[in-house]
């Protein structure tokens, strides 16, 4: 039985709306390699469609107007997926939000990166958004990169001409800028699982959940014989992209875990941060707010060694 | 340029032909006849333009319609007809889950999405997935009641 398709409407249903996407062509290559000899050919010109939740978005507000779009419908599966190699946790880049919020093994060895796919937008956005769109959308406040910074994760990109292979710490250049060539794609995103006596968390402060970070912190620290001997710690929103907190790390390394180490690291951070007023924030806040941030995540990330 | 885009709708195959930058809410209602989806914000913020693909909650209004090639599209037409009201439905009207309506097929979809991975969710849970949809009248309230009662029925409890 077949739908009865009523003729096509007089109006222009794409001017039907306040938001409009802009024309394009779309591309819907069938096949890795056909992925990489489109992107080769069109570079700049052509934007990539993982989720659409960034890209779409950017273009029905003529942020960006690309002339192609790349569909990646025909070789999604082969750039999703979660799987386990050594110590890594290797994620496709077109694997869904959502896809990792359910992955048990996420929850286990990485929970600031689950903490962080947890409060990205509503349920719908999750089920669309990718974390290599997140990734290279490269938003100062993207949520996946405090927890994958901590994580010492890189990203593996593909071109006609090879891979490489990226530390995420190299990947951002500024707000929505990578060191992505024009004809590269990212294939996935490779991050450390947690080890033996560690615990990782990741934090946001926003309006709401549902909203983009005024600040948002990552740690992952290891504690051996009542000392700390490992710390990593991110933070997004308060500079031009993701950054390490170094500052606060050197506070935290051969220290007992107590909350007065935690808030002497969270005061270390100010030095490793440039934030600016904007608006979801103001610099003054991000400064003080900070401290307090980085207490409490790290207190979660100590609450989770051994569990 | 456009193409022939085929799916299922509400279980029913369709062809349909399309341009490149057609968004599905958009196919949906001025080419398929379906009315539920609602156009809100266009950006991804509201969630009044929800559907079920392959029985996930997306935004329609932030997915091309040559996306969804080969997929299964639920709307709320699909769910229950007003004669047959699916419980979820039922459960909103009974609950007095609306007031001017327009965020009400959204919220069904949302929430069908829910029961379907969550048969029986604590309150807490009902807010955290519905925390993709607006809705400027009600104060939602009424709404976590209408899911939470909907589940007591779908799993045998009422």
């Amino acid at each position: 039985m077949t739908f009865k398709v009523s003729p096509g409407p007089k109006l222009d249903i794409n001017k039907a709306n306040t938001h409009i996407l802009p024309p394009f062509t779309l591309i819907e290559p069938g096949s890795l390699k056909e992925l990489l000899e489109v992107k080769a050919k069109y570079g700049e010109k052509a934007a990539i469609l993982a989720g659409g939740t960034d890209l779409l978005v950017k273009m029905k507000l003529r942020i960006l107007e690309p002339e192609y779009v790349i569909s990646l419908k025909k070789v999604r599966s082969e750039l999703s997926g979660i799987r386990r190699e050594g110590d890594e946790i290797v994620i496709g880049a077109a694997t869904l939000l959502r896809d990792i919020e359910l992955n048990d093994s996420i929850m286990r060895l990485a929970p600031a990166l689950f903490d962080a796919v947890i409060v990205m937008g509503g349920v719908q956005i999750r089920n669309m958004g990718t974390i290599g769109g997140n990734l290279g959308n490269a938003s100062p406040a993207a949520d996946t990169a405090p927890p994958l910074l901590v994580h010492s994760a890189s990203v593996k990109l593909l071109s006609t001409s090879g891979e490489r292979i990226v530390p995420l710490e190299e990947f951002f250049t500024g707000p929505g800028r990578t060191v992505m060539r024009p004809d590269e794609i990212i294939y996935e995103v490779r991050l450390k699982a947690l080890g033996k006596g560690c615990g990782s968390a990741f934090m946001k402060i926003a309006r709401t959940a549902f909203d983009l970070a005024k600040i948002s912190a990552a740690a992952m620290i290891c504690v051996e014989d009542g000392v700390i001997k490992e710390a990593k710690v991110a933070v997004g929103s308060a500079a031009p992209t993701p950054v390490r907190a170094r500052s606060a790390e050197d506070a935290l390394v051969g220290k007992a875990p107590t909350p007065e180490t935690f808030l002497e690291a969270g005061k270390a951070a100010r030095n490793d941060i440039s934030p600016i007023d904007d608006v979801r924030s103001t610099a003054w806040y991000r400064r003080r707010v900070i401290a307090p941030l980085l207490h409490d995540v790290l207190q979660k990330a100590l609450g989770r060694i051994g569990v | 340029m456009g193409r022939f885009v085929s799916f299922t709708l509400n279980g029913k195959p369709v062809r349909v032909y399309v341009e490149d930058n057609e968004i599905l809410l958009n196919t949906l209602r001025y080419k398929l006849g379906i009315k539920s989806a609602k156009y809100g914000c266009g950006i991804g913020e509201c969630g009044a333009c929800t559907v079920l693909v392959d029985g996930r909650a997306v935004l329609s209004c932030l997915t091309l319609t040559t996306e969804v090639e080969g997929k299964e599209v639920l709307t709320a037409e699909g769910l229950g007809t007003p004669e047959r009201l699916h419980t979820i439905q039922k459960a909103f009207a009974e609950h007095a889950a609306v007031q001017c309506g327009y965020c009400t097929p959204g919220f069904v979809m949302t929430a069908a999405a829910l029961l379907k991975e969550n048969p029986n969710p604590s309150e807490e849970e009902v807010r955290e997935y519905i925390r993709g949809n607006y809705c400027r009248c009600t104060g939602y309230y009424n709404i976590v009641k209408a899911i939470l009662a909907a589940a007591k029925e779908l799993s045998g409890e009422a």
